[in-house]
């Protein structure tokens, strides 16, 4: 929603073309990003678990609310994608929805290569793992810590971007239903592990569609969380999750 | 006169209204082997800790003749001090090679150096050669301490400083890592070792300080100590 909201006030600002406004928002929504991590999750380190989990939902709450203080009605998302529709075997694509798909499987293996191979992807896999002793190796855990939710915070704001050229209409409310869907995904795919996320996403996003065409489209939720539901009485930790993995 | 390394004066440990150490000085040489023992709770742990910036302490605490008080834990290891933990505390969903390339943090941009140390460290620990691409966690409690002093080795740190690597080995083990601890003394690697296996530290050991519910008792050429009745005694057996 912030990523929607703020390419949107970019463009409205200066003209730029889409591939720049992407860059901008992903940049405003890092700095975002590591902003709340100082503020809202670092005083809490040490406190437990839970905490974590009801900032948050503090920190969602509280900018979803000012950004409905701001502009209390959903707007018109102006394209920014020239797209062009045609036909391939059988099926309608276009542009659009190929850019989309191939943005975020570009961001998606990037985000993967950093975390497998770099030094800092393997930073913040011993953090996950075992936060009291990673300073003992000399890796400064809060730029690791503050770091990795510039990441996240710039992935979130490319996916708002995305999704409001795809769906364009941006309201302060439109993060929260995508934001319980990227849960339920993560949990399908196995909370901890990126690649059972993406594969959670990916199945629930056919899940739904199916479900739209072949019964009422208002099963489609009654499905996807029924979906979910299974597969936590079958595989507890999600399809690619591992028992003994944390989360930081 | 040999060049003091580690320099503590006074030290002080306390959580809340227990305190852990209670005043204890003591001075590491260069290249030598300096052993604190003492038994379950006598401030070990709590020391060390101090040592490397993951406990406040009271007193003065000097690295080389640098001042370590204020230093975040991450800054003592760029300034000389690797701390193998009591307990290894390797990453257990890493592999063997990415804990050993996450102990060369401080030197990542050095790339040959440290793939040059890490060829150093299948020399001294052939079993972690093979493992490599294991992951930490699946290792035996053994190799997990040999992974966790070849991680601490990896900073190219000057003075080691490590608590307990004998815990809960076979003998076998304990001689194998023991072995690799005078090897990498021998290489000019100054060592604080903390053990509860009195004799073993001591017969390692130049020198040696006893510890007992937060003080310093007896201090001393370690070779004097393992004579010592009162050493004999309470730590030997004997
Ligand atoms: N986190 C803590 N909170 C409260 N007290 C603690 C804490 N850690 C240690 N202590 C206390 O401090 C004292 C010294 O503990 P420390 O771990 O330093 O001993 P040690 O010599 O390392 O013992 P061991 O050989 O069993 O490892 C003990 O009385 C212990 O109960
Ligand atoms: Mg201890």
């Amino acid at each position: 929603m912030v990523g929607a909201f703020a390419c949107l006030l970019l463009v409205s600002l200066v003209p730029l073309p889409f591939i720049v406004a992407l860059l901008a928002v992903m940049v405003i929504t890092a700095v975002l990003g590591a902003l709340i991590e100082r503020v809202a999750y670092r005083p809490l380190r040490q406190a437990p678990r839970v905490s974590a989990i009801i900032t948050a939902l503090g920190c969602g709450l509280v900018i979803q609310n000012t950004t409905l203080s701001l502009s209390p009605y959903a707007r018109p998302m102006p394209r920014l994608f020239e797209s062009r529709t045609f036909e391939f075997a059988g099926v309608t694509l276009n542009s659009l929805q190929l850019f989309i798909i191939g943005v975020s499987g570009v961001l998606m293996l990037g985000l993967d290569f950093v975390i497998r191979k770099t030094d800092w992807g393997i930073a913040l896999r011993a953090t996950a793992s075992d936060r009291a002793t990673v300073p003992l190796m000399g890796v400064p855990v809060n730029r690791v810590i503050s770091l990795t939710f510039a990441v996240g915070g710039a992935l979130a704001g490319a996916a708002g971007v995305l999704y409001s050229q795809a769906y364009p209409v941006v309201g302060a409310a439109m993060g929260a239903l995508i934001g319980w869907k990227a849960f339920v995904a993560a949990v399908i795919g196995g909370i901890g592990s990126i690649r059972g996320a993406v594969l959670g996403g990916y199945i629930l996003g056919v899940v739904e569609v199916t479900t739209v065409v072949v019964l009422p489209s208002t099963w489609r939720d009654l499905i996807a969380y029924s979906l979910l539901l299974v597969i936590l009485i079958f595989k507890p930790n999600g399809l690619l999750g591992s028992a003994a993995q944390q989360k930081v | 006169m040999s060049e003091v390394v580690l320099s503590v004066g006074n030290l002080t440990v306390g959580y809340g209204d227990i305190r852990a150490v209670k005043g204890i000085s003591f001075e590491v040489q260069a290249g030598e082997i300096f052993t604190l023992i003492g038994a379950n709770g006598a401030g070990k742990t709590s020391t060390l800790r101090a040592l490397s910036g993951m406990l406040r302490y009271g007193g003065t605490v000097c690295l080389n003749g640098r001042d370590l008080r204020g230093l975040a834990a991450e800054e003592i290891v760029t300034a000389g001090l690797a701390h193998v933990p009591e307990g290894r505390r390797v990453f257990g969903p890493l592999t063997v090679l990415e804990n050993l390339k996450l102990g060369a943090w401080i030197r990542r941009s050095q790339r040959a150096a440290v793939a040059a140390d890490l060829e150093r460290m299948f020399t001294f620990f052939p079993r972690l050669h093979e493992r490599r691409d294991q992951l930490a966690g699946t290792l035996s409690g053994g190799e997990q301490q040999m992974l966790a002093v070849a991680r601490a080795l990896m900073s190219q740190a000057r003075l080691l400083v490590l608590d307990e690597p004998s815990m809960g080995l076979a003998p076998k083990l304990v001689k194998e890592i023991y072995a690799v601890l005078r090897e990498i003394n021998r290489e000019g690697v100054t060592l604080l070792l903390v053990e509860q296996n009195a004799n073993l530290a001591l017969r390692l050991a130049d020198r040696a300080a006893v510890l007992e519910t937060g003080v310093i008792t007896l201090a001393g050429e370690s070779a004097a100590l393992l004579q010592d009745a009162r050493v004999r005694e309470a730590y030997l057996g004997a």
